[in-house]
């Protein structure tokens, strides 16, 4: 009887942890994610982190999350529960952004010094592998079939798309001036990138691997260069891009189909880390020169709240 | 089969890798590289030759390099005066170097200019360089000191510290650089409230020339500019003023192409890529001469693999072409005098703590122009 009795309490706390309703945020200069409860909105403590944070993604079960660390050469595994680092994965220098392959035993990660894109065993906590890429290397992409990487070089303005099981770099495929981050489109036949020097999105059709479309951004009474779009997010409908557009301080919402930009939203200064909810009813928006998050109400297009978080906000995470 | 082997040889050699030979020319025996001067670490001052600079920017574009089967060459040349100069920039222009990449004094680099291929001015800031001895293949990737004095004085403004001391050093550079001074200050709507010369000297008698304490007191202002090329006076400068006052210009605040401390737009990354390179910290010399490197490099892709020196002037001054400076905009050729568009850092020596332009200074279109001679100004013949 009494083994039961504690099943059931381990699953309750498997239950407790899963779907916390917080909203997690990096912040580049504390060292720390942000806890923010996603229903009333306020700040509902730290998590210590290793140097640096940037990116963040959920492990799958979502019960932990990993967040890749720039200056610590690492990723801490986060446990969503109880709200601490419980593992330290060594990591090549100076990591960035990563994917995860599906099973999440295998990291994609983007090295920035080292000019590769690296595969970490997790469990291992070893460097199985390493392509050379283009310098700067920061967005990174695993196709929905788990068999390519796509790869952003900041410096060599290209996307590498890279063979997962091979490590072979397959194309090269030149975008804009200093492409950052990607998004499918929920077919999975568009790969839109963002162009943060170029104020604008390339759009790249998977079958051909070619540039099919380049949407450029325009604010009245801002210059090209004011526009800088990072951040990329597809809404739960599959219709609408967000696209968060840097220093002009707006995100962009884009109709993917009509590659047309229906409406602008006011979010903080330097808008770029992006991300929904479950329900795809609210998009937060890490502010990077505000240290702030903005809450977007996405079916009226606009600001609902702006919250202060930590120091250099990068990247969010929600958990409802 | 030998005569085959040959002929098949021959065929062979233009589908190797084309070259792309860049020359760098720098002055031997270099006054501002000695290792003691060096050692000072003076704010805006050189740390080494173009090469340093110029390699970072060809290696970190290796990928596409490759991809495009060209194959980077770096020649370095030292001289001794302009008629080497010319001599050593008409010679590895006959050889098919594309761009050369100079830090030379103003005099030498013109020499140089008459060979017939692009000379990227890396290292000479005098505005006349970009105004009446402006040439058509001369392109400036450091900053004028005009767009220097324009970004500090943008800072003057924003603080509100409007009633300017400006102090002078003795050398004719001086005197050129604070006429460039005043200009900026009458651009701004700044009040000079006094222009004093300086010189050092622990002379008794010449305490009015070189006591800070004396050279600053006696007038009502908000700032103190000091001009010193040298640079021995002016680091000394901050703290020993009459009054609490910030000093600016060579001293204290100083508006720089690049500080290695920068820490927005990826500045880090390139800093550390220099400093894993070469051992030391990135001065606003090495980033023009890397901004150069990377132009070269950009216009080389554009062109393909068979660039010429006519091929790659072209593709620069092609409408469009532009810079990822890791300044966080990107970066283009002023048509007007060829001069690199850029953002200014403003730096004490140990933090950026402000980009020019200042925010709310405006500019009917493009604000990086309110830095420096602007197009209706027509300075540049040449152009």
């Amino acid at each position: 009887m009494k083994l039961p009795a504690l099943a059931l309490a381990v699953l309750c706390t498997a239950v407790a942890a899963k779907d916390s309703g917080l909203v997690f945020v990096t912040s580049e200069k504390d060292h720390a994610l942000t806890l923010i409860d996603a229903r009333t909105l306020e700040v509902r403590g730290t998590v210590a982190t290793c140097k640096r944070p940037r990116h963040l993604q959920f492990l799958p079960g979502r019960e932990q999350i990993l967040v890749a660390c720039s200056d610590s050469n690492a990723a801490d595994v986060i446990d969503i529960a109880s709200r601490k680092s419980v593992r330290r994965v060594p990591m090549p220098e100076n990591p960035e952004a990563f994917d995860l392959s599906a099973d999440g035993k295998l990291a994609y990660v983007s090295v920035e010094d080292d000019a590769e894109l690296a595969v970490v065993d997790l469990a291992a906590g070893r460097i199985v592998r390493r392509t050379k890429v283009g310098h700067e290397p920061e967005g990174v992409k695993l196709s929905p079939d788990g068999r390519r990487v796509f790869v952003t070089s900041e410096v060599a303005n290209m996307v590498h798309v890279v063979d997962a099981a091979s490590g072979a770099v397959v194309k090269n495929i030149a975008v804009g001036k200093r492409p950052r981050r990607f998004a499918f489109s929920a077919d999975g036949a568009e790969l839109w990138v963002s162009n943060e020097l170029d104020a604008s999105v390339s759009v790249i059709d998977l079958a051909t691997l070619a540039v099919k479309h380049t949407l450029k951004f325009e604010i009245k009474g801002m210059r090209a260069s004011d526009i800088t779009p990072v951040g990329l997010e597809r809404s739960r409908d599959g219709r609408t891009m967000f696209v968060a557009l840097g220093r002009a301080n707006h995100v962009a919402f884009v109709d993917i189909a009509g590659k047309k930009v229906e409406r602008t939203v006011l979010a903080g200064k330097r808008a770029w880390g992006l991300a929904l909810n479950r329900d795809g009813s609210r998009l937060y928006v890490a502010n990077g020169l505000s240290d702030d998050l903005t809450v977007i109400d996405v079916a009226g297009g606009n600001a609902l709240k702006t919250v202060p978080v930590g120091r250099v906000p990068y990247g969010v995470l929600v958990d409802d | 089969m030998i005569e085959r082997l040959i002929a098949l040889a021959l065929l062979w050699l233009p589908a190797a890798a084309g070259a792309l030979t860049i020359g760098v020319l720098h002055r031997a025996d270099d006054a501002r590289l000695e290792p003691r001067r060096l050692a000072l670490g003076y704010l805006g001052q050189p740390g080494g030759t173009p090469e340093a600079g110029l390699r970072v920017a060809v290696d970190e574009a290796k990928f596409q390099l490759d991809a495009a089967g060209i194959a980077p060459k770096i020649e370095v040349v030292a001289v001794e005066g302009a008629e080497q100069a010319r001599q050593a920039a008409e010679r590895m222009a006959r050889q098919g170097a594309v761009a050369l990449v100079a830090d030379l004094p103003a005099p030498w680099l013109l020499a140089a200019a008459r060979a017939p291929v692009t000379v990227f001015n890396s290292g000479d800031a005098a505005d006349a360089l970009r105004q009446q001895d402006c040439r058509g293949n001369l392109v400036h990737t450091l900053p004028s000191e005009r767009m220097r004095s324009d970004a500090l004085a943008q800072w003057l403004l924003a603080r509100r510290w409007s009633r300017v001391l400006l102090l002078r050093g003795p050398t004719e550079e001086d005197a050129a650089r604070a006429a460039g001074v005043r200009a900026a200050l009458a651009r701004f709507r700044l009040a000079l409230v006094a222009e004093r010369p300086f010189k050092l000297s622990a002379d008794p008698r010449e305490r009015a020339l070189a006591n800070p304490l004396l050279l600053t007191g006696g007038v009502e202002h908000d700032a103190v500019w000091v001009v010193d090329s040298d640079g021995e006076f002016a680091r000394g400068l901050p703290y020993r003023t009459a009054l609490p006052r910030p000093v600016v210009g060579d001293g204290g605040l100083a508006a720089l192409a690049w500080a290695p401390n920068f820490e927005r737009f990826g500045a880090p990354q390139l800093a550390r890529r220099f400093q894993r390179a070469h051992g030391r910290p990135m001065t606003a010399h090495d980033w023009a001469a890397w901004a150069a490197g990377k132009a070269v490099v950009q216009a080389a892709l554009a062109t393909g693999p068979k660039t010429g020196a006519p091929a790659l002037a072209a593709a620069l001054a092609a409408p469009g072409f532009e810079l990822d400076g890791f300044k966080g905009t990107a970066l283009s050729l002023r048509p007007w005098d060829r001069q690199l568009r850029q953002p200014m850092l403003l730096t004490d020596g140990l933090a950026v703590v402000g980009i020019a332009p200042l925010e709310g200074v405006l500019h009917p279109r493009n604000t990086l122009d309110t830095l420096g001679a602007d197009a209706p100004e027509k300075l540049c013949p040449a152009r």
